[in-house]
């Protein structure tokens, strides 16, 4: 065997590569998409509607042809592959489960395809039921599902034939958030157990980061970060992805002076504060976005405990149990959050109120100037 | 689906409980629930009279006028009343008793003075030829000489004047003509017959018209509704795949010809079909046919066929193009994710769905065929009628309102019977008109 190509196979079980996608010769949806995904990944295409990642993927399962570029699957290309000739696993938005076919049926049909014995078949729709717990639903028609119920039998007939790879199409998205959440968790053991490899569309930050292993944030086509999901929340590159991943407050100004990698940033509400630089943004005169997550910043904190410190004012309290969601005006953005947590011996506060904030340097990243 | 488990749960909850709900009064649960519930049934039925009362008059009646017609038939005993009472009597052995035939004479002579539209002796007359051909001169004849015969024996003295009431078979036959329910009409709609002893059998083979049409009525249908399942299916799929915009403006061009008058669409058919019309030309034009081999198209059997073919694709199109709408690509698509070929996917995953489209289609299209009526008299000629025509020809030309409403009778049980057996076959619950 070619050692070298399957080594490569292994590398890059999925590759995009400079993959260009237009319908109508006029807009490229997606532009140049260089992606390697491992064997047995999970990962998350994330992004805005419109952004390219539904695109991506279907291009993928073979249902729409790239522009430009190859995609290859175990180190062959499939571009003139036909989908039903690639073993790819699909899970659809709105689950396509053949209304005219028992639950058993459905599950049966990737087999009969396949040709398989009819006892055969029998175990494995068996086990797969088993598998999502719906042992005893075999007989049933989607219809007489619940939601959450005919999703899972979507994941099933998805892995009832054994594909390496899996993709699913925002599979949660017709789902109450209770069940979403039970579902992720779900999909994230199955996972796990079998080791396949999914891919997965979502426009769903939250459940992008509790189910992948890397995440692709899509956006206007291309991928603007491709990480892990801390390294995203914590580490965002610019400042869509600091925008679109989790909560995010941001105040524009102005480079005012640069030392290694900190930068002190002239506010447009006026002050001046130390960040983080971040992607060469910042050369003296250039205009920035800072980002600084809500957690990060503490409301009258101990002299030389932060970096910076500024004053604004409480707009507005949300008691949320476990903290208190503070919406301040600072530095002219009156959209600032501040989320307090519910201690013991914190001082009470007050709307209206002039305090404190600070926060620490490294928690502050400047970013790319972003529209006021 | 659900409601019904529902109920079915609650009906079985009562059941373990053993006594019925009781309200917060005191009233039982379903007593109040209908007392509630009536003001807004009152109401909704309210808003239905106008349609029930139009349908009664314009629906109902007239479907129960034609199937009494079909059996009723009160010309013999409204011409000859005292008559039509006696000749019940006789045991239909050799020939009537004198009295009968004094009765018979005295009737006759009275009827003729008679000028009362339908009781005229020339009613009687009709009547009886549709059994026995030729008995209308019979009648005439000896009505004019009747009034003469004053004293018996008047056997003899209608012998006299024509021996062929020397006959068993015309005193048979006027028994049954003067009672005033009758088969005789089914019997004629089915090309069947009295024999000479009153016993009903198959007419003879030229006599053959009715079965045969129908027959042929329900073959064409048959043929006009696959034609037109196999023009509709495609383009009803290119309707639902293509963007709205252009499906609309490719909708509006199946449904113009909806909108064009039956008249001018089928005169256009004329215009085309006809030997020396367009298509005709064209074939000679290009040399597949010599100017003296003309094809025959229309006025037969063929110009019936393309033309209702014409006219009756919208009702195929339509319920098609309604179901297909609703079966989203992601199925097709899923087929193909699992490995499944295009056709593979096509035959096991789209068509099943698309059957409650296929189903209404067809049971539209092959009941509107079977009764239609216009398109079959202006361009089908001779071999291309069908039974409507013929009903059409009773009601109008003949005037034997009886043998039309039979025909009709019949024609009606026969879409029945291909409901119900649709009903076996599809599901009425399946069916999807849009």
């Amino acid at each position: 065997m070619n050692t070298a190509g399957n080594q490569r196979a292994e590398e890059a079980f999925v590759r995009f590569d400079k993959v260009q996608k237009s319908y109508d010769g006029e807009i490229l949806v997606v532009k140049d998409l260089n992606l390697d995904i491992p064997k047995g990944e999970f990962l998350t295409m994330l992004g805005p509607s419109g952004s390219g990642k539904t695109t991506s993927l279907m291009m993928l399962a073979g249902f729409e042809p790239a522009t430009h570029g190859d995609i290859y699957l175990g180190g062959e290309s499939i571009n003139n592959v036909p989908p039903n000739k690639r073993g790819i696993g699909m899970v659809f938005q709105n689950y396509a489960l053949f209304p005219h076919m028992t639950v058993a049926e459905n599950l049966a049909f990737p087999l009969k395809v396949r040709k398989m014995g009819a006892a055969e078949i029998e175990t494995k729709v068996q086990r797969a039921l088993d598998m999502v717990e719906l042992g005893a639903m075999g007989g049933r028609r989607p219809a007489q599902l619940s939601g959450g119920q005919q999703q899972r039998v979507a994941v099933a007939r998805a892995l009832v034939f054994d594909p390496s790879l899996i993709l699913m199409d925002e599979p949660l998205g017709a789902l109450d958030k209770q069940l979403r959440e039970q579902m992720q968790y779900e999909i994230k053991h199955i996972h796990e157990n079998l080791g396949v490899t999914v891919v997965y569309v979502t426009h769903d930050q939250s459940e992008a980061l509790t189910m992948s292993d890397r995440i692709a944030v899509f956006n206007d086509g291309v991928i603007q970060q491709l990480s892990t999901p801390d390294d995203l929340y914590e580490r965002p590159q610019n400042s869509f992805v600091a925008q679109f991943i989790g909560e995010n407050n941001r105040l524009h100004g102005k480079v005012s002076g640069v030392s290694g990698d900190e930068c002190k940033v002239e506010l447009d509400g006026g002050g001046e504060v130390v960040a983080k630089t971040v992607n060469n943004i910042a050369s003296v005169g250039e205009r920035t976005t800072l980002s600084l997550r809500p957690e990060r910043v503490e409301i009258e904190p101990e002299k030389g405990q932060t970096d910076n410190t500024v004053t604004g004012e409480i707009k507005e309290l949300i008691y949320l149990g476990d903290h208190i969601r503070t919406r301040m005006e600072v530095a002219g953005n009156d959209e600032f959050i501040v989320k307090v947590p519910n201690s013991a011996g914190n001082k009470p506060l007050a709307e209206g109120a002039q305090v404190k904030v600070g926060w620490k340097a490294e928690d502050c990243r400047a970013l790319d100037p972003m529209a006021v | 689906m659900s409601d019904a488990a529902i109920g079915m749960n609650q009906s079985a909850n009562n059941g373990t409980s053993g006594e019925p709900l009781i309200a917060a009064d005191g009233i039982p649960l379903k007593q109040k629930l209908a007392k509630t519930t009536r003001r807004m049934k009152v109401q909704a039925f309210l808003l239905t009279v106008p349609l029930v009362l139009f349908l009664i008059v314009a629906f109902v009646l007239p479907i129960g006028q034609m199937l009494y017609r079909s059996v009723h038939n009160d010309t013999g005993s409204k011409v000859m009343p005292n008559f039509a009472v006696s000749i019940q009597e006789w045991d239909g052995q050799g020939l009537p008793s004198e009295e009968i035939f004094e009765v018979f004479v005295k009737d006759m002579a009275s009827a003729k003075k008679n000028r009362e539209v339908g009781k005229t002796i020339g009613n009687l007359a009709t009547r009886v030829n549709y059994e026995i051909p030729g008995a209308r001169s019979l009648f005439t004849k000896s009505a004019r000489k009747a009034g003469k015969v004053t004293e018996g024996p008047y056997k003899e003295a209608l012998f006299a004047i024509d021996n062929r009431w020397d006959n068993p078979h015309i005193w048979l036959t006027l028994q049954r003509v003067t009672k005033d329910f009758t088969a005789a009409f089914y019997l004629a709609a089915t090309d069947r017959k009295y024999d000479e002893k009153g016993n009903m059998v198959r007419a003879d083979e030229l006599y053959q018209i009715y079965i045969p049409i129908l027959w042929k009525t329900i073959w064409l249908s048959a043929l006009i509704t696959a034609l037109c399942f196999i023009i509709a299916y495609p383009v009803a799929y290119l309707l639902s795949t293509l963007p709205l915009r252009t499906s609309n403006l490719l909708m509006i061009l199946v449904l113009l010809p909806f909108w064009t008058s039956l008249l001018v669409r089928t005169s256009a058919w004329i215009a085309m079909l006809q030997t020396e019309g367009i298509i005709n030309n064209v074939f000679v034009y290009l040399g597949f046919i010599g100017n003296e081999n003309r094809i025959q198209m229309i006025y037969n059997m063929t110009g019936t066929v393309i033309a209702m073919v014409h006219i009756l694709l919208p009702f195929m199109i339509l319920p098609l193009y309604s179901v297909m709408k609703t079966i989203p690509p992601t199925y097709m698509r899923a087929a193909r994710s699992m490995g499944a070929s295009g056709t593979y996917s096509f035959v096991k995953v789209y068509f099943p769905q698309t059957v409650p489209g296929i189903a209404a289609g067809t049971l539209l299209v092959f009941i509107l065929a079977i009764g239609y009526y216009i398109t079959p008299a202006l361009v089908g000629g001779n071999d291309g009628l069908l039974i409507s025509n013929l009903i059409a020809d009773h009601i109008k030309k003949t005037l034997n309102w009886s043998l039309g409403a039979a025909l009709g009778t019949i024609l009606l049980v026969v879409v029945l019977i291909f409901y119900w057996l649709y009903n076996k076959l599809v599901g009425v619950d399946n069916l999807k008109f849009g």
